[in-house]
């Protein structure tokens, strides 16, 4: 057993919101160690090729592979910051250590501080066949085609028109993937309407109040079958159609992955509009568990240019926390508090305040398990 | 949730389009966005007061430069001149597939849902740093589809095809 | 990229059929080379080419790739066999999470081959089962 590492603050996960909070924790002052399971920083920023909406301040216009590029520069050619690549915090103890795997051997570090920013997972979606190869998860195909540039087939059925099923749509177009249907079970779009207009003027067609009744194939996705759906979401009868296509692709939403919060002892509860399970945590992104801050998806779903900014308070008041202090520490955090609150003040941020609302709530009457 | 109420709009009229090249922002639903605003040099997209708000245009003030076009992460920015020749229009498309087109070649004017409307010639094609990597293409269609065209569909290739 | 081509393979790709039927499967080498040569976006730089062995048969892909992209690459879509029902399974998160992917290599069951990197000499073996544990070292 190797020896305990120590750490100011462990910054757990390098996407967007990680990487913000490092960046926001080292400017106050503090030494951050930065783990992540990959081999290049960014999380999911590595593979959003499209420009980025929000304000200047989360790098609106730009792309979501040069955002990664750019904050990844900054923590790199930082002494205060120590990354760490390629290694997989698969434990965290009540005391506040974590175990750390990096090439097949375990390393143990106790920081003072944690910040868990671990992101999310893809949901599944139930209908016979789903485990069929050629049957991927959105973000997956988005993967494979976006930071390995394979293709993840020659003719995909998107199912899901949230945000993540519109841009992995036209991304794949761009990558000379045919795209047969984009699926939706709502009556209406879930994402974007400029979103949805890329793929339209591509003559994508969008069926909404549509899903998957079954793929079919013998050893992978040959194709699938797909229905209607009425206003109380049953099937429509004899609706069915037809879909030759190779790769199924499911954008059906997103859950936190929160599984090192239960491990410490977080109280988490269930809400359906952050995704599922999201810890109980205070304005600071504070966890019940003192000293665990968390921030972005693992907090709750939301975009990128949120869960930025979510790294910001973390990040800073991680290390206030820990007793460092800079001029102008209260305006910053009173602006990134301010932004957050703008970026979710209109009709698409409807969903999440009402899911920050209800887990405040929660936390009020001490809810939680 | 809009903050202001100056009366702006983002499609311009038919009054205005007859006076030369015209940006026309087709976003329609209040996200959180607002390069658009920061591109313009003309004080012509107005300072957004609610980053959710909808753009809006003061149009004396729009020269079509097209600054803006390839900023917008929606892609839904365009520019639009009815005075380019007679009975012939010009719309600037941003356009973010490949092959690129080149000046002269001959492509389809393509409708929002993807239909192919007319011939279209291709006029010019922008793709500096700038744009980075969201070039804008000029194309040359019939006056009368102006408000129509939103999209290209270029020959030769697999990407970015018509389904049926 | 070097692949062997076959009728039945070429009849496929004009089908408009992507990956491997069984047919194919039992023919042993695939070659569809699934990758992106031009992208408008994206230049995709190439690492160092190196060969591995799946099930049996040499293969080709890019060195420090995961290994379940140089097999998607190749048009190998069916990783594994589950357990109990014996159906095939294949990629399916891309981040280690969902075990859709678990394969033998080098001897060792259940490697996560969406996440786990290539490197040359490597011999993956479609998993069926559980696999078995080595002894504890």
């Amino acid at each position: 057993m190797s020896s305990l590492l120590t750490s100011e603050i462990c910054v757990v996960g390098a996407g967007p919101a990680g990487l913000k909070a490092a960046i926001s924790a080292r400017d106050m002052g503090a030494h951050v160690t930065l783990v992540d399971s990959e081999v290049n920083l960014g999380g999911q920023l590595v593979k959003q090729t499209h420009k980025f909406f929000g304000s200047r301040g989360q790098f609106a216009g730009m792309r979501g592979i040069d955002i990664a590029k750019l904050l990844a520069d900054e923590v790199s050619r930082d002494p205060s910051v120590d990354v760490m690549c390629e290694s997989q915090v698969v434990g965290f103890y009540e005391d506040g250590t974590l175990a750390i795997e990096k090439d097949d051997s375990i390393q143990f570090l106790k920081p003072e501080r944690v910040i868990c920013a671990a992101g999310a997972s893809e949901r599944m979606l139930s209908f016979p066949n789903n485990d069929l190869p050629g049957v991927y998860g959105a973000g997956a195909a988005q993967t494979l085609m976006n930071v390995y540039g394979v293709k993840p087939g020659n003719r995909v059925l998107m199912i899901g028109a949230g945000n993540i099923g519109l841009i992995v749509s036209y991304q794949l177009l761009q990558a000379g993937v045919e795209v047969a249907a984009v699926l939706e079970a709502m009556p209406h779009v879930g994402g974007y309407d400029v979103h949805a207009r890329k793929i339209q003027r591509a003559g994508i067609p969008i069926l909404t109040s549509h899903t998957i009744k079954e793929a079919h194939g013998t050893r992978s996705v040959e194709d699938a079958t797909v229905w209607a759906l009425d206003s109380e979401f049953h099937p429509v009868i004899d609706s069915e159609r037809y879909f030759e296509v190779d790769t199924i692709c499911l954008a059906v939403g997103l859950t936190p992955l929160t599984e090192l919060l239960w491990q410490a002892g977080c109280r988490m509860v269930y809400v359906p509009e952050l995704g599922g399970y999201a810890p109980l945590r205070c304005e600071n992104y504070e966890t019940t568990h003192p000293g665990v801050f968390v921030a972005g998806d693992l907090a709750g779903i939301e975009e990128a240019s949120s869960a930025m900014i979510e790294g910001v308070v973390a990040g800073l008041s991680a290390a206030r926390s820990l007793g460092y202090e800079t001029d102008g520490f209260e305006e910053r955090l009173r602006l990134a508090k301010n932004e957050l609150e703008a970026l979710r003040q209109g009709p698409t941020g409807q969903k999440v305040r009402q899911g920050i609302r209800r887990l405040m709530a929660l936390r009020e009457v001490g809810e939680g398990i | 949730m809009t903050g202001r109420s100056t009366g702006f709009r983002t499609v311009p009229d038919a009054e205005r389009r007859g006076k030369g090249p015209v940006v026309v922002i087709e976003c329609f639903e209040e996200i959180p966005c607002d390069p658009c605003h920061e591109a313009c040099n003309q004080g012509a997209i107005l300072a957004f007061d609610d980053i959710n708000s909808l753009p809006e245009i003061d149009f004396a003030k729009c020269n079509g430069c097209g600054r803006c076009i390839s900023v917008c992460p929606g892609l839904a920015i365009f520019v639009v001149d009815e005075t380019w020749k007679e009975g012939l229009a010009v719309v600037r498309i941003p356009y973010e597939f490949i092959p690129l087109p080149h000046k002269g070649q001959q492509v389809k004017g393509v409708s929002r849902d993807g239909v192919e409307l007319c011939d279209a010639t291709v006029v010019k094609v922008e793709n500096t740093k700038r744009h980075d990597r969201t070039p804008v293409i000029w194309v040359e269609i019939p006056r009368a589809l102006a408000m129509d065209v939103r999209h290209i569909r270029v020959g030769g290739t697999s990407f970015d095809r018509q389904e049926t | 990229m070097q692949y062997i081509l076959t009728s039945a393979f070429a009849s496929n790709a004009n089908s408009g059929a992507y990956g491997i039927n069984s047919a194919m499967e039992g023919m042993g080498l695939v070659m569809d080379d699934g990758r992106i040569k031009h992208h408008p976006i994206l230049e995709f730089k190439e690492g160092r080419k190196v060969r591995f062995t799946f099930d049996g048969k040499e293969l080709e892909g890019y060195e420090g790739e995961p290994i379940a992209c140089a097999l998607h690459a190749a048009g190998v879509r069916v990783l594994k066999e589950s357990p109990e029902l014996k159906r095939p399974r294949g990629f399916f998160c891309a981040i280690g999470n969902c075990s859709s992917c678990l394969m033998t290599v080098d001897g060792r069951p259940n490697v996560r081959v969406c996440v786990e990197r290539l490197r040359e000499g490597m011999n993956v073996i479609t998993q069926k089962g559980k696999g078995v544990l080595l002894a504890d070292k």
